[in-house]
Parts: C-alpha cells; sequence; structure tokens
C-alpha cells in the first residue's frame, strides 16, 4: 500500500523539492500551500504522515499541529523550520510532532526519518 | 484652587461690607415697594441670600 | 386665657430632660469612639448658640421700635463667615496645637502665657457676661409670666421680693443642670461632645418654633406678607419702621456701621462663640460647610422678624403690650395655647443654650485664670505637693458656676427691668469686642507685645464701663444720673455718653468707637514702643506662623534640665494617674521609645506635658506649674532666635533629604525605563537576527535540497536538471539580494550608509525608475502613468537612493496588480516647501492591521506568491531613506480598490 505524504509549505521551490524527493521515493504526495489548506487535506486526504512548515500564512505550522493533534489521528508529523531555535523545536514537540527538521536538511536524512517513522526501514523501500 | 479660595473670600467679604454699608445701602432706602413688599427689607435680604449662595457656592466647590 | 402653672413647669422640665439625655448619649457615644458630633451640620447648628433669648424675643422688640435696626447683629456675623476659611481655622489650628480652651488663654498664651492678660481677660468677660446672662433670665422669666399669669401683654408689672421670685430658683435650676453635664469629667481638651449634641438639637428646636409662629401671625392671623406689610405702609407711624433713617440722625450711617462691626467681632471672641467654634470644633474642614450654614441659620431665623413685630404692633396698637413678647403673646391672643407652649419651649432653647455654653466657657476661664492663679501663689497650695488635684478643679468650675448665674440674677434683679433685651446684649458685645485687637493682631503682627495688649484692653475696658456700663446702671436707678447729665465732677467734657463733646452717636456707637479707637491706638502704640520678651517673641512666631509649621516639626522654646519623675508626679495632680501614664507612654511612642520609664526629660517631654496641662488649667497656670517643677534656664531672645534657627535648618534639612530621596526615586525610574529599552531593542534585534536567519535559510533548503538531489541523481533526465538548475539560479539570486539589503539596512541605520548629496530633480528620477522598469510593466500588460511636471528647483539629496525608492514602490505595484487590466500611476506634486510623490496601483489593497505593519522589517504583506522575489526589506529600507533626507512615508489603501504608497521631500 503507498503511503500518502501532505507537504505543508508555502515556499514554492521548496515544495517543489520535497515534492520530487517523496515521490521519487515512491510516496503519493499531496501539496498544501498555507495552513488552512492544510487542514483542509488532512480531513480530506487523511495522510500518513505530514511535513509540515512552521511558517506559514493563514495558519502557522504550530497552530495546524494543535488542531490535529485535538483530534483522534495516527497520522505521523515533521516539521520543518528555518529557525533553528531550541524553544521552537521544545514548542513542537510539546505540541505533539513526532520529529523535527531544520532547514536546510540533508535529503537522505530527510527521507531516513520519514522512513523510520512510517515504519519502514530502508531495505523495504518501495521503491 | 485652594491657592486661589483666600483671596476670593477676601474679595467677597470687601463686596459684602460694600453692600451692607452707605452709600450703597441708601439705594434700597426708598418709599417703594416690590411685589407689595417693602424696598429696604427686601433689598437687605435680597443681598444677604446671594451673599450666602455665592459663600456656599465657594467653599463647596473648593474640595 | 392662661395655662396651668404645673403644665408650663412640667414641659419645661420635660425638655430640660431631654437635653439631658441627648447630652449623655452624645458624652457616651463620644467615649466609644464614635462621635455623634463630628458632622458639619451639627457644627453649624451648635454655631447657632449665637441665636439667644436675645434674637428670639429682642430682635422682634427692637424691629417694632427701630424697624430694620435689628438686622446688623446678624449681618456682622454674615460678613465674619465669609472670613472664616481664613481667620476661625487659624484660631482651630492655634487652639488645637497648643490646646487653648478659652478666649482669655488665647489671648494671654499668645503674649507669652502672662497670667496678668489672661485674669485681665477673664475679669472683663465676667462683667461684660453678666448682663448677657441676666438677659436670658429676664426673657425666660418674663415669657413663663405671661404664660401663666393674669396679663396678656406681659407689661412690667413690680417685681416680687427675691425669695418669692421664680426667676432666682429658675437660675439655680439651671445652674444645677450646667454642673450636671457640663463638669462631670475634665476632658483632654475641655471639649464637651454632650454639650454640643444637646446645644444643636436646642437651635433645632428654637428655628422650628419661631418660624412656626412666624408663619401662624403671617398667614393664620394676616392674609400674608402682602396684606401684613401693605397695612404697614397704609399706617404712617409704622411705614417709618420700614426706611432706614427714622430719627433724623445725621450719624445714621455710621450706627449702622458700628453695629455690624460690633456683631461681627462678637461673633469671634463671645467667649459661647469661642467655645463651640474653636475648642469644641472637631475637624477644621467642617467650617467650609458651617461657614454658609450658620449664616443661612441667622437668615431663616430673621425672616419673620419684621412680621411678627408689624403684626403685633397692629393687633395690639402700640404701647399696648410688650413689643419683646410678641412671639407668645400673638398666639395667645389667638388662643392657640398649644403653639404658645411650643414658642416657649423654643425661647427656653435659645436661653438655656446660651447660659449652658456661656457659663461652661467662663467657669473654665475663671478656674484657670483668675482662680487657679492665685491659689498657685499661696504658699500651702505649691508645699501641699503630690495629690490628686482634679476633684479640687471640678469643684473650683462648679462654684464659678453657680457663682455666674447668681451675679446674672442680681444684675436682672436690680437693673434688669429698666432696658429692654436688645439694650443689654449691646453693652455685653461692646465689653467682648475689646478682645479684638489683642487677638486679631496677635494672629497676624509678630510685633505685637504684652504691654500693649495690657494698656489695650485697661484703656478700652475702662472707657467701657464709664460710657456704657456706669450710665447703664445709673439709669437704672442705682446710682445718681447726674455724672451722666451733666459730666463728672460737673465737667461736661466728662458727659460719658458725649465724650469731648462728641454728640449726636447713640450710646452704644458712642462707646464703641471710644473703646476700640482707645485701645487699638494705645495696643498699637505701645507694642511699637517696647520689647517683646523672649516667650512673647517665641509665642508670637508659634501661633502667627501656625500654617507654615505643619508636619510636626515645630520649634521647642524651652532650655534647661528636668527629671522625668517630677514631670509624672506633675502631671498626676492635675490629670489623674491613668491620663498622666497615658501621656507618658504617648510621649514614649512618638520618640520611639519602647519604654516610658528610660525616656530623656528633654524639651520636647517638658512641652508636651505643659501644652496637655494647659488644657486642664490654661497655659499661664501650666507655666507656672511647670517652671517650679523643673530647672529651667530663662529664655533670652537669642535663644529663641538661635532655637527658631535650628528648627528652620532642621526642616530646610529634611527638605533636602526629602529632594535627594525624590530624585533618586526619579532616576530610578529612569533607570528601569531605561532598562525596559534595552530589553526591548534586544528583543527586536533578536527578532530582526531570526528573521534574517529564517530568510537566508529558505532559498538555502532549496538550494541544499535539489543539489543533494541531483548529486543522487546521477540519470536525472536532462529536463528536470535544467529546471531545477533555473530554480538554484533565482534562489542564489535572491541570497545575495536578501544579503545585500540586509547590510545596507544595517549601514542606514547605524549611519554607516554613504550618502552621494548632489542638486536633484525629482522628475527625472522618477523618469529614470521608469525607464529601468518599464519593460516588465510592458510584459505584464500594464499601464504605468506618470502625470506632474518638471520641478523649478532642484532638491538636495542622493539621486541613486530616491532611484532605489522609485523602483521598490515600483516592483512591489507591479507584483500586486491584476494580470490583466493592471494600471500604475505616478504623481508628482512640487510645491514650495517640498516634493510629494504617490505610487497608486490598482491591485487588491492592504487592510487596516497591515497597513500599520508594512514598513516593519521582513513583513511581507499579501499573498506569498505575489513576492517571490520580495525580501520584505525593501519598504523598510525605503523609508529609511526617505527619513534621512527629513521626509517622511506612508500608505493609504482602502481594501478592494488598490494602495497608494506615497512619500513627501523637504526641499533644504
Amino acid at each position: 500500500m503507498t503511503r500518502k505524504i501532505l507537504i505543508a509549505d508555502d515556499e514554492p521551490n521548496i515544495v517543489i523539492s520535497l515534492e520530487y524527493l517523496m515521490k521519487r521515493e515512491g510516496y503519493e504526495v499531496l501539496v498544501a500551500r498555507d495552513g488552512e489548506e492544510a487542514l483542509a487535506m488532512i480531513a480530506e486526504h487523511e495522510p500518513d504522515l505530514l511535513l509540515l512548515d512552521a511558517m506559514m500564512p493563514k495558519k502557522t505550522g504550530f497552530e495546524v499541529l494543535q488542531a490535529v493533534r485535538g483530534q483522534q489521528s495516527a497520522m505521523k508529523i515533521i516539521m520543518l523550520t528555518a529557525k533553528g531555535r531550541d524553544t521552537d523545536i521544545e514548542k513542537g514537540r510539546a505540541l505533539g510532532a513526532d520529529d523535527y527538521v531544520v532547514k536546510p536538511f540533508s535529503t537522505r536524512e530527510l527521507v531516513d526519518r520519514v522512513g523510520r517513522l512510517l515504519g519502514l526501514s530502508a531495505d523495504d523501500n518501495p521503491e | 484652587m485652594r491657592r486661589l479660595l483666600a483671596p476670593r473670600l477676601i474679595a467677597l467679604f470687601v463686596l459684602g461690607w460694600a453692600l451692607f454699608s452707605f452709600p450703597l445701602i441708601q439705594l434700597w432706602d426708598r418709599e417703594a415697594s416690590l411685589f407689595g413688599l417693602p424696598l429696604l427689607p427686601l433689598g437687605l435680604f435680597f443681598v444677604w441670600a446671594v451673599l450666602i449662595g455665592v459663600l456656599a457656592w465657594l467653599m463647596e466647590r473648593d474640595p | 386665657m392662661n395655662l396651668p402653672i404645673s403644665l408650663v413647669i412640667g414641659i419645661s422640665f420635660a425638655y430640660l430632660a431631654l437635653l439631658f439625655a441627648i447630652a449623655w448619649y452624645g458624652d457616651r457615644r463620644a467615649a466609644q469612639g464614635r462621635s455623634i458630633i463630628a458632622s458639619p451640620w451639627v457644627y453649624a447648628l451648635s454655631i447657632a448658640v449665637y441665636c439667644t433669648a436675645w434674637t428670639y424675643f429682642g430682635s422682634v422688640g427692637r424691629a417694632s421700635v427701630e424697624g430694620v435696626w435689628f438686622l446688623p447683629i446678624y449681618l456682622g456675623p454674615m460678613l465674619a463667615m465669609i472670613l472664616a476659611w481664613v481667620v476661625i481655622r487659624k484660631m482651630v489650628r492655634i487652639a488645637k496645637n497648643y490646646r487653648i480652651t478659652s478666649v482669655a488663654d488665647f489671648i494671654a498664651s499668645r503674649y507669652g502665657k502672662s497670667p496678668l492678660i489672661a485674669g485681665l481677660v477673664t475679669l472683663i468677660t465676667v462683667v461684660g457676661i453678666v448682663p448677657y446672662i441676666a438677659l436670658q433670665l429676664k426673657a425666660i422669666s418674663a415669657g413663663y409670666g405671661l404664660l401663666i399669669g393674669p396679663a396678656e401683654t406681659g407689661l412690667v408689672e413690680a417685681p416680687p421680693a427675691w425669695w418669692q421670685d421664680s426667676t432666682l430658683y429658675l437660675a439655680l435650676a439651671l445652674a444645677g443642670f450646667i454642673i450636671l453635664f457640663g463638669t462631670r469629667h475634665l476632658d483632654m481638651t475641655e471639649r464637651h461632645e454632650g454639650m454640643v449634641a444637646a446645644i444643636a438639637f436646642e437651635s433645632i428646636v428654637k428655628l422650628m418654633a419661631f418660624l412656626a409662629v412666624g408663619l401662624f401671625v403671617t398667614y393664620w392671623m394676616f392674609d400674608g406678607l402682602g396684606d401684613l406689610f401693605g397695612r404697614a405702609m397704609a399706617d404712617e407711624s409704622l411705614a417709618r419702621l420700614l426706611r432706614f433713617d427714622h430719627g433724623g440722625s445725621q450719624h445714621v450711617y455710621s450706627q449702622w456701621f458700628a453695629l455690624i462691626l460690633l456683631a461681627m467681632l462678637s461673633v469671634l471672641f463671645l467667649p459661647r462663640q469661642f467655645q463651640v467654634m474653636v475648642v469644641e470644633n472637631v475637624d477644621e474642614r467642617h467650617l467650609k460647610r458651617a461657614a454658609w450654614v450658620f449664616p443661612l441659620y441667622l437668615f431663616l431665623i430673621n425672616l419673620f422678624v419684621l412680621p411678627i413685630a408689624l403684626a403685633g404692633l397692629i393687633h395690639f396698637g402700640p404701647g399696648q403690650a410688650n413689643p419683646d413678647l410678641f412671639v407668645l403673646s400673638l398666639p395667645l391672643a389667638e388662643e392657640a395655647m398649644a403653639l404658645a407652649l411650643f414658642v416657649f419651649i423654643g425661647g427656653l432653647s435659645a436661653a438655656t443654650g446660651m447660659v449652658i455654653v456661656e457659663s461652661i466657657a467662663v467657669s473654665t476661664m475663671i478656674c484657670n485664670d483668675l482662680v487657679m492663679p492665685a491659689l498657685l501663689k499661696t504658699r500651702r497650695f505649691r508645699q501641699r505637693a503630690g495629690g490628686d488635684l482634679t476633684r479640687l478643679l471640678k469643684t473650683i468650675r462648679r462654684i464659678a458656676i453657680v457663682a455666674l448665674l447668681l451675679l446674672g440674677y442680681l444684675y436682672f434683679y436690680l437693673a434688669g427691668e429698666a432696658y429692654a433685651l436688645v439694650s443689654i446684649g449691646l453693652i455685653s458685645f461692646a465689653a467682648v469686642a475689646q478682645f479684638a485687637p489683642a487677638a486679631l493682631g496677635g494672629m497676624y503682627w509678630k510685633g505685637a507685645t504684652a504691654s500693649g495688649v495690657l494698656a489695650g484692653l485697661a484703656v478700652g475696658f475702662g472707657f467701657w464701663v464709664y460710657t456704657l456700663m456706669l450710665p447703664s446702671i445709673a439709669k437704672s436707678g442705682w446710682m445718681t444720673t447726674d455724672f451722666v447729665e451733666y459730666g463728672a465732677f460737673g465737667l461736661a467734657w466728662l458727659k460719658p455718653e458725649a465724650l469731648l463733646g462728641l454728640e449726636g452717636l447713640d450710646p452704644i456707637t458712642h462707646s464703641l468707637f471710644w473703646s476700640l479707637f482707645g485701645n487699638i491706638a494705645v495696643f498699637i502704640g505701645v507694642s511699637l514702643i517696647s520689647r517683646p520678651t523672649a516667650r512673647e517673641a517665641s509665642q508670637a512666631l508659634l501661633f502667627v506662623d501656625v500654617f507654615e509649621r505643619a508636619g510636626g516639626r515645630e520649634p521647642v522654646f524651652w532650655q534647661g534640665r528636668a527629671r522625668a519623675e517630677d514631670l509624672l508626679a506633675l502631671s498626676e495632680r492635675f490629670l489623674g494617674p491613668d491620663a498622666a501614664r497615658e501621656l507618658f507612654v504617648e510621649h514614649a511612642r512618638s520618640i520611639g521609645s519602647n519604654s516610658p520609664d528610660r525616656m530623656p526629660a528633654d524639651a520636647r517631654l517638658v512641652q508636651r506635658v505643659e501644652t496637655r496641662l494647659a488644657g486642664t488649667i490654661g497655659s499661664a497656670s501650666a507655666r507656672v506649674m511647670v517652671a517650679s517643677a523643673v530647672d529651667e534656664e530663662p529664655l533670652e531672645l537669642d535663644d529663641v532666635l538661635r532655637i527658631l534657627d535650628e528648627a528652620s535648618q532642621l526642616r530646610a534639612y529634611s527638605r533636602a533629604l526629602e529632594d535627594k530621596s525624590r530624585s533618586l526615586e526619579q532616576a530610578t525610574e529612569e533607570l528601569k525605563a531605561a532598562n525596559e529599552q534595552l530589553k526591548s531593542l534586544d528583543r527586536l534585534k533578536d527578532d530582526f537576527m531570526s528573521s534574517v536567519t529564517h530568510e537566508l535559510r529558505t532559498p538555502l533548503t532549496s538550494i541544499r535540497a535539489l543539489t543533494e538531489m541531483m548529486r543522487d541523481e546521477p540519470d536525472m533526465p536532462t529536463s528536470q536538471r535544467r529546471e531545477f538548475l533555473d530554480i538554484m539560479v533565482a534562489e542564489t539570486e535572491r541570497l545575495s539580494r536578501l544579503v545585500g539589503q540586509v547590510l545596507d539596512l544595517a549601514r542606514i541605520e547605524a549611519g554607516h550608509a554613504e550618502w552621494h548629496n548632489s542638486d536633484v530633480d525629482m522628475h527625472s528620477v522618477v523618469m529614470q525608475a521608469v525607464g529601468s522598469i518599464g519593460s516588465r510593466f510592458e510584459d505584464k500588460g500594464a499601464e504605468l502613468k506618470v502625470q506632474g511636471s518638471r520641478s523649478a528647483k532642484p532638491l538636495r539629496a542622493d539621486a541613486d537612493r530616491l532611484v532605489q525608492v522609485m523602483l521598490n514602490l515600483l516592483s512591489n505595484a507591479l507584483k500586486v496588480i491584476p494580470d490583466q487590466g493592471g494600471r500604475v500611476e505616478i504623481d508628482l506634486r512640487d510645491e514650495e516647501a517640498g516634493v510629494t510623490v504617490t505610487v497608486s496601483d490598482n491591485g487588491p489593497g492592504i487592510s487596516q492591521a497591515e497597513q500599520r505593519e508594512v514598513f516593519d522589517k521582513f513583513r511581507q504583506v499579501g499573498d506569498r506568491d505575489q513576492h517571490r522575489e520580495g525580501t520584505g526589506l525593501g519598504l523598510p529600507i525605503s523609508r529609511q531613506i526617505i527619513e534621512h533626507f527629513g521626509g517622511r512615508m506612508w500608505v493609504e489603501s482602502e481594501p478592494g480598490h488598490g494602495a497608494t504608497f506615497g512619500f513627501y521631500l523637504p526641499r533644504g
């Protein structure tokens, strides 16, 4: 079964990179350009994993996190932030993010973390 | 306000003194009546009432 | 028709019992610390003790003979109360500070606590006030006689023998009553809360009763004021009462003036007025209301005086009834018995109120200022050290009260029938007026001396006795009237009512002129040529400058050695052991010592004991007692100056200290504010750094991700690779633009930017910007319009920087205009003072909230897609540039209708 990943980021070039990367790893990719759109797509498509940018228009990543964690959901969440401040990491973890990646990230590491969270070893990569 | 109170009271005192003294008091002293009342007592009581009114106003508005 | 004796006497005693109950309740509440007199209304009503039987009965009597001439006695207090807040407040403050309990004490204390002055003032008071007390007795007795007697008119009959005279028993009953609630305890400040409550109550009763009879006469017996005055004006003998000058005297106005002055001084210095206004004052702020409520009371109680007088004259006919008793005889004539009884009780209120307060005040003066000094002179008394003297003091006061009332009766018996009520009262007023120069002079003139006061009082009192008192006795038939008619020793210029040939004045005005003139002249004259003693000088300072010494740091004019045990023993003698102990504990607490036994017996303790004793035995006697108990060094004038100097240095020092601590406080505040500002600057810097980091990391993220993917995927299709490489180039450009702008902004903000100023023509700046960005507008198919003309005068500025601003505004506009029908207008307005440039677009506009943030760093407004190349620093930099040249930059927008960015640059 193909895993669904939702990318929520407002930077088009980052979205292009992530989309390419995740598709290459064999995931089904959905894209949201702001917080509200992200929430709507989570409700509609029930993705397995969310790559969530912290700074987005309309609703920030933290607000999305809060809204999602209020509901019962098995969805894994990795926060992406360009502000490498410890307080942001703390905040994300407290709000229930499963992992945290600071921009600019290493593609290999991101792929590893996504795989680990989805319970797949690098070996049984569906590729 | 308080600093102005004493000069105002002194001014009112001087005014009251003048109103109750010659020659101003002579103004009321004539064979005339107003509303059927003799002018002199009426005038004296009128000035008196006005003085009480102004004094009360000065005293009560000062905190 | 008359009332039964038993009813009148029964009601009268019931009324006195009610008064006693009120007084008892007032004292009990005071002891519990819940005063019922701590109200400006009660205070004002207690001052209305001014209205005695003289007012109640005598005003009508005077009005029926002399018309409006009853009024000056009330206009004087009206004028005096205008200055209450200035003058009486000062008296209250002085009396409170130094525990002054009587007029005699007030004057004596000011002039070096002179026992001689205290004694003289007391003597004058007693002599002057006895006729006044007689007047009250006469009024009650006459009213009583009218109520029960056969005659309806109240005309004089032969007085009965003294042992049959009900007036004597009335006097004794009153004395007993006053002793019961006036001298039950010796208070700390000689205040009598219960008495004040009773007096305030009496003031209500007498006003109600008088208004009741006034309304009855005016609207029941007659058809209102119009009818009454109309009938009076029609009758020539009555009409003259409504005019001013009915005697044809050339001095009519000076008499009017004299009476107002007399009443004005009396309301301040009559012992009972001093007692209720100054000694019994609870809170000096109460003066504010009392100052107008008391005159209002006088106004009301005088409203019906003329109507009643005229009604009496019309009803009975002139000379057919005693006008002093019209208030009673008119209701009696109409057989309104209940009203007559009520009016009698009102009169009883007026009379007893006066007698109670007056005798308590005067008995205190007699005890403290006549008897005590005499006792202190006897060796036996002084040697009998120890022993509680408080009972002795009470006994002296009680005897004084009985003596006063008996003297009053004696005067009434001997001279009372000869004079109308008002004439008796005025004699007392003229005596009391003699205190005015000494007291008022002492409050405002430091140069007034004890010698001046003694001489002035002696002269004034002498004139009063000779020109007023003796003639009044003579006219009563107890002396030959020869000296009145022909002058003493047959010398015409010594005629007491026309001294030095000064004729034409009435006796009161004549006497007042000579006594006050002599008094003031001698007082000032002798003060100017005599030198004050050190103690006089020190007391002068304390009195005159009383308001400047608020805050308790007043100088203590005493030097010598004392022992606390001696002072304690002295206090115990006069205050009783409990109060003395309390005084010492209080002092210990005030100097921060926890044990009253180990206190230094310094000047402050001596002063405290002396002040406290002054409240009980008067300041003059207290001075003598303290001097005898401690080892004093005489006070010289130099010492006074030195002590004053020290006190003022101390004051200046503490003021400097206050200033210091205030400025320290201010500095602390400023430091706190600066710290806050630094903190917020620090937060701003943090925010800026974090924003810069974010803005730098975003393009780096794409670049790194794309690079790694190309590395890890060597066989990536060429088209894909090209797309990625294009993105990387764009993101790299964005990075370098960002770095450039951050550095630019930092330079401008730090003031390190380079400015190449020259004469700039704004029009060509605009055109240069349009030229370089115009092709991008064409690409988007948007319209770009420039309005406005080339300016006549150049600006002094950096042309490249201004082009940068224009390009920023234009590229922002280009980003927000719609793809179809985009339109941007540049408007250039050139004025004498400066140039205004606006750039208007037809984009979506900016909301109010966003307008406020649009110039903040990294605050990109609107959809992120629309300003992909934006850094969020363009507008902040533009604004910094404009502000550098002294201009300002703004934005106006209505969402949905585009936005207008503008800036203004002043010329020069």
